[in-house]
């Protein structure tokens, strides 16, 4: 199978929750999270109540990789940054790293200028993180994780996650 | 791809239903939908157009409980099945775990069976998979019309590399959570074996 799985590891995962809560506070957003290009969120700060996190990680990837298609049908290589204006709230897409999709939600505590600004320095920060991340993913589980907890998974195992 | 998150201990895995248009497969995530626990599910987002038919994906976000420590989340998608949404097939092909193929029986749609069957190898091949190593089950839908061809006769033409194949009426939920269970199954089995 093509690449390998992605493994998000307890410091990678401070080290980009630090950054997205920091990125928060200076964007003076309600929200920023991160998800990967498939769609799964890798982390995410701020109002998150109110929203279904899930979804939106689901969709902000549908979102970009349908705006990549039509980006490389026209010849370009990606449009990096997508932006969607709403009554109150805006959504910042951008991708970071070639690999994963920071999103910004904010209202109009904050600008559009203020978040690129903010959004361009953070994404030089989560791409070094993320190089690490991807670069751990790369090594066999075990010498990463100090032992796989999934080799030992038995059949018993699964058949009791379906056992209702 | 399995997203396998250390430090919030939770496997993401993608499931993706894949089949020729009005074929059952948003059938079959509604029916899941309909008969989990609301602690186990998220919301049901289906990207259809006016008259329901699929234009971008269904996705239903599944919460199974945990394993060995992990909480294990599985991300079902479905394709817009119509032969004009190629493009979009292949986005949400990326990343994928385990496939489950949503045939449908009657005689008359044997041939659309066959050529979305071709176009998945293909469209797995060009994000680098290979359908004889992907976990893969085949689901023959809508086992309950009359026109229905012979489980046997559509087994010969669809059948790939022995994958596990199952009846279903999906409509009525027949079949529905034998092949996601089995499909599930396949892909927990593959993160055991690593890579």
């Amino acid at each position: 199978m093509p690449g390998n799985d992605l493994v998000l590891h307890e410091e990678e995962f401070a080290k980009i929750r630090e950054v997205i809560s920091r990125l928060r506070t200076e964007c003076n957003a309600k929200v920023v999270f991160l998800v990967d290009k498939n769609g799964q969120q890798i982390a995410a700060t701020g109002e998150l109540n109110s929203i279904d996190t899930t979804a939106l990680a689901s969709l902000a990837a549908g979102n970009v990789a349908a705006t990549d298609s039509l980006a490389r049908l026209i010849g370009e290589k990606e449009f990096s940054v997508l932006f969607h204006e709403g009554e109150r709230d805006n959504l910042h897409i951008s991708v970071v790293g070639g690999r994963v999709i920071l999103v910004v939600i904010f209202d109009e505590r904050s600008s559009l200028g203020l978040v690129r600004l903010r959004v361009k320095k953070g994404s030089t920060e989560l791409g070094a993180i993320l190089d690490i991340m991807l670069k751990k993913s790369a090594q066999p589980r075990k010498a990463a994780a100090g032992g796989s907890p999934f080799s030992e998974i038995t059949d018993e195992d699964i058949d009791k996650l379906f056992s209702d | 791809m399995t997203f396998i998150n250390y430090a919030a201990r939770e496997i993401n895995c993608k499931i993706v239903y894949y089949g020729p248009g009005l074929g059952g497969k948003t059938t079959n995530i509604k029916y899941v939908y309909e008969k989990t626990n609301p602690n186990s599910k998220g919301k049901l987002i289906s990207l259809a157009t006016e008259t329901d038919r699929t234009l971008f994906f269904d996705f239903l976000p599944l919460d199974l409980g945990e394993i060995r420590g992990f909480r294990t989340r599985f991300h079902l998608y479905t394709v817009p099945g119509q032969v004009f949404y190629d493009a979009s097939r292949k986005l949400i092909l990326k990343g994928v775990d385990g496939v489950v193929f949503v045939a449908d029986s009657q005689a008359a749609r044997m041939e659309a069976n066959l050529e979305s069957l071709r176009n998945l190898d293909l469209n797995l091949k060009e994000q680098g998979y290979d359908l004889r190593a992907v976990p893969y089950v085949l689901q023959l839908n809508k086992r309950d019309l009359p026109s229905a061809l012979p489980m046997e006769e559509m087994k010969r033409q669809l059948v790939r590399k022995g994958e596990p194949v199952f009846e279903a009426v999906a409509s009525k939920g027949t079949g529905v959570f034998e092949t996601l269970k089995t499909i599930a199954k396949m892909v927990l089995l593959e993160l055991r074996k690593g890579r």
